[in-house]
C-alpha cells in the first residue's frame, strides 16, 4: 500500500516536471504546422528576398532579409556594449568589492533584471531617443543604436549574475597559489581567476544574447521598424520580434502573410534554441572543470 | 528500472495532455455559459438572438464598441463581429452568411445587383465618417500638400523637403503598422495602392506618430482626425489640395462632412431589405445619439 502511494506521488511529480518539455514540443509542433503550408505555396524561395511588404496591394512580398539583418544588427551592437560592462562588473563584485558594496550592488542589479521590458522601452523613448538624436545630430532618434542601448541594459544583469557565479566558484586554492607565487591581485584576477571561469562567462554572454534577440516590446517602441537592409546603426531597423508582435494581431488567419509570420517565429526560435544549447554546453564544461 | 521510468514518463505525459485538453474545453464551455447566464435575468423564456457583423477591419473596433454597448442594454442579444475587409463583408451579405456587412466604401452597383439577384437586396446605412489629417512638426515651414505630393512622399519617390518649399532636409516618413485600418485606407486612397517607401518608420500606435512628429522637425505622418485635434498644440496639421487647381482644405468635422477634404471616407453598415427586426433594432441603436457618441469616442466623425 505504502509502496503504491509513493509511486503515485513520484509519478505526479514527474508529470509536473515534464510539462515544460511537453510545452516546448507542442510549441515546436504548432509553429511547424502553421508554417509548413507556406513551403508549398508560395514556396520558401519567396522568403529570401529583401522586400518585406506583406500587405502590399500590388504584390505581396515576404523577404525576411531586412528582418534578419535588423535583428542581427541590434543584437550584435547590444552584445558589444553589454559584454565589457557586464563582465567587468561581475569581476568587481566577486573579487574586488567589499562585502558592504556587494550588499548594495547585487540587489540593484537584480532589480534591473526584473524591470518589465515595456517599462524599459518607455524609459528609452523618453530618454535614449532624444539623446541619440542630439548626440549624433540625427533627424530622428528611432534607430538601431537606440534599441541596442536598451537591449544592452537588459542583457547586463544576466551577464553579471551568471559571470559572478562562475568567477566566485573558482577554487580559492588557485588564487592562493597565484598570490603565493608572487603575482599581484590584478594579475591573479586576469591571468588565473577569469580564465578559469571563462566557460561560465561565455555561457552568461550566450544567455544574454538569447534574451536580447528575443526581446520585443522595447525594440518595437524605439527602433522605428522600417524594414530596410542596412548595417548602419544610425538608421531605423525592423526586428523579427517586432514584426511578429506588430502584425500578428490583425493578420487574416491562414493567409500567406500569417504563415510567413510563423516562419519568422520558427527562425527566431531556431536561433534562440541554438544559443541556449551553446550556453548549456559552455556551462556544463565549467562545472566539470 | 530504466524501462519503468520511461514508461511512467509516457503515462505522465499523456496524463498532462489530457489535463490540458480538458482544461481548454472547460474554459470554452465556461465562456459560453456566462454569455447565456447574462441573458437569463431580464426575461427567462427569451432565446438568445444572434447577429453577425462581418467586414471592414478598420471598423472592427467601432463595431465592437457598438456591440458591447448594445448587449449591455439588451442582454438576450449575442452580436459577433468579424473582420476580413469590406469586400469580404459585402460578399458575405450577398451570400446571406452575415446579417450586417460593415464597409469603409460604398457597395458597387454590380455588387448591389448581385445581392438583389440572390434575394438579399442591400440597404445602405451611413453610420460614421472618417477623415485623416496630415501632421508635420510646427517648425516645418511647408504650407500645404496636394494628394499627388503626398503620394510621392509616402511612396519614397521624393525624399527631400526642398521639393515642397521647405529647407534641404531629408523627409522622415511615419506610418502606422500594416495591421492598422488607417494604413490600408491611406495606401488605397493616397498611395493609389502602391507600396509605402521601405524607409518609412512603422509606428505601433497613433500616439507614437504624434510624439515623433512633435519631436522630429522633419517628420511627416498621418493620424485620424480625432487624435489630430487633441494634439493640435504639439503638431501642425496641414491643409490638403485635391489637385493643383483646387483650394487647400483643412480637415475638420465640417470639411469631412461636405466632402471638400480629400482624404476622407464614409463608413457604412449594410443590411438587407429582408432583415429581421432584431437587426434593425441594432442599426437604430447605432444611429441613435448613444450610438453616435461611441463614434465620437472612437475618434471618428458622426454622420
Amino acid at each position: 500500500m505504502q509502496k503504491w502511494k509513493e509511486k503515485a506521488v513520484k509519478l505526479g511529480l514527474l508529470g509536473a516536471s515534464s510539462t515544460s518539455i511537453l510545452i516546448v514540443l507542442l510549441i515546436f509542433f504548432y509553429l511547424i504546422k502553421e508554417a509548413l503550408p507556406f513551403a508549398l505555396d508560395p514556396g520558401l524561395s519567396s522568403l529570401s528576398g529583401s522586400l518585406w511588404a506583406p500587405t502590399s496591394m500590388l504584390k505581396e512580398s515576404f523577404g525576411i532579409l531586412p528582418l534578419l539583418t535588423g535583428s542581427l544588427l541590434v543584437t550584435a551592437m547590444a552584445t558589444i556594449i553589454a559584454i565589457p560592462v557586464g563582465v567587468i562588473a561581475a569581476i568587481y563584485i566577486s573579487e574586488i568589492a567589499r562585502p558592504a558594496e556587494r550588499e548594495v550592488l547585487k540587489p540593484f542589479i537584480e532589480l534591473l533584471a526584473a524591470l518589465p521590458s515595456v517599462v524599459i522601452g518607455f524609459f528609452g523613448l523618453v530618454v535614449f531617443v532624444p539623446l541619440v538624436k542630439s548626440v549624433f545630430g540625427l533627424s530622428t532618434g528611432l534607430t538601431a543604436l537606440t534599441g541596442a542601448l536598451l537591449l544592452a541594459l537588459m542583457a547586463i544583469p544576466t551577464i553579471i549574475s551568471i559571470s559572478e557565479d562562475a568567477i566566485s566558484s573558482v577554487p580559492s586554492s588557485y588564487k592562493q597559489a597565484s598570490l603565493a607565487l608572487g603575482a599581484s591581485k590584478l594579475e591573479t584576477i586576469f591571468k588565473i581567476t577569469v580564465p578559469a571561469a571563462l566557460s561560465g562567462i561565455v555561457a552568461s554572454i550566450t544567455l544574454g544574447i538569447g534574451r536580447v534577440i528575443g526581446e520585443t516590446m522595447a525594440v518595437l517602441m524605439v527602433t522605428g521598424n522600417a524594414a530596410v537592409v542596412t548595417m548602419n546603426p544610425l538608421t531605423s531597423v525592423r526586428t523579427m520580434t517586432a514584426t511578429i508582435a506588430a502584425e500578428m494581431g490583425e493578420v487574416a488567419f491562414g493567409s500567406h502573410h500569417y504563415r510567413a509570420l510563423f516562419w519568422v517565429a520558427l527562425i527566431l526560435l531556431g536561433i534562440t534554441f541554438a544559443l541556449n544549447i551553446l550556453a548549456q554546453k559552455a556551462l556544463s564544461k565549467y562545472k566539470l572543470g | 528500472m530504466k524501462k519503468i521510468n520511461i514508461f511512467s514518463a509516457a503515462i505522465a505525459t499523456i496524463g498532462t495532455v489530457a489535463l490540458l485538453l480538458t482544461a481548454g474545453c472547460g474554459g470554452q464551455n465556461g465562456n459560453a455559459g456566462t454569455n447565456n447566464g447574462n441573458g437569463e435575468n431580464t426575461n427567462p423564456q427569451t432565446q438568445t438572438v444572434n447577429i453577425t457583423i462581418t467586414g471592414s477591419d478598420s471598423m472592427l473596433h467601432l463595431c465592437n464598441n457598438w456591440a458591447e454597448e448594445f448587449m449591455k442594454n439588451n442582454k438576450n442579444y449575442m452580436i459577433t463581429v468579424n473582420g476580413g475587409g469590406s469586400g469580404v463583408g459585402i460578399k458575405a451579405l450577398i451570400n446571406g452568411t452575415t446579417d450586417i456587412a460593415s464597409a469603409s466604401r460604398e457597395m458597387k452597383s454590380a455588387e448591389k445587383d448581385e445581392a438583389k439577384a440572390n434575394g438579399n437586396e442591400a440597404v445602405e446605412n451611413l453610420v460614421a465618417l472618417d477623415g485623416i489629417a496630415i501632421a508635420i512638426n510646427p517648425e516645418n515651414p511647408v504650407k500645404d500638400f496636394t494628394t499627388v505630393q503626398l503620394k510621392d512622399i509616402f511612396t519614397g519617390k521624393k525624399t527631400n523637403w526642398k521639393d515642397f518649399g521647405g529647407p534641404d532636409q531629408k523627409i522622415i516618413i511615419l506610418s502606422r503598422e500594416s495591421s492598422s485600418g488607417t494604413y490600408q485606407f491611406f495606401q488605397e486612397h493616397v498611395l493609389a495602392k502602391e507600396n509605402y517607401a521601405q524607409t518609412a518608420l512603422l509606428m505601433p500606435a497613433t500616439s507614437a506618430i504624434i510624439d515623433s512628429v512633435a519631436q522630429d522637425k522633419w517628420a511627416i505622418g498621418y493620424v485620424g482626425l480625432g487624435y489630430a485635434s487633441e494634439a493640435s498644440s504639439r503638431i501642425k496639421v496641414v491643409p490638403v489640395k485635391k489637385d493643383n487647381a483646387s483650394p487647400a482644405v483643412m480637415p475638420s468635422e465640417a470639411t469631412v462632412k461636405d466632402k471638400t477634404y480629400p482624404i476622407a471616407r464614409a463608413l457604412y453598415l449594410y443590411t438587407k431589405t429582408t432583415s429581421t427586426s432584431d437587426t434593425t433594432k441594432f442599426i437604430d441603436f447605432v444611429l441613435s445619439p448613444d450610438g453616435q457618441n461611441i463614434v465620437k469616442e472612437a475618434g471618428y466623425i458622426t454622420k
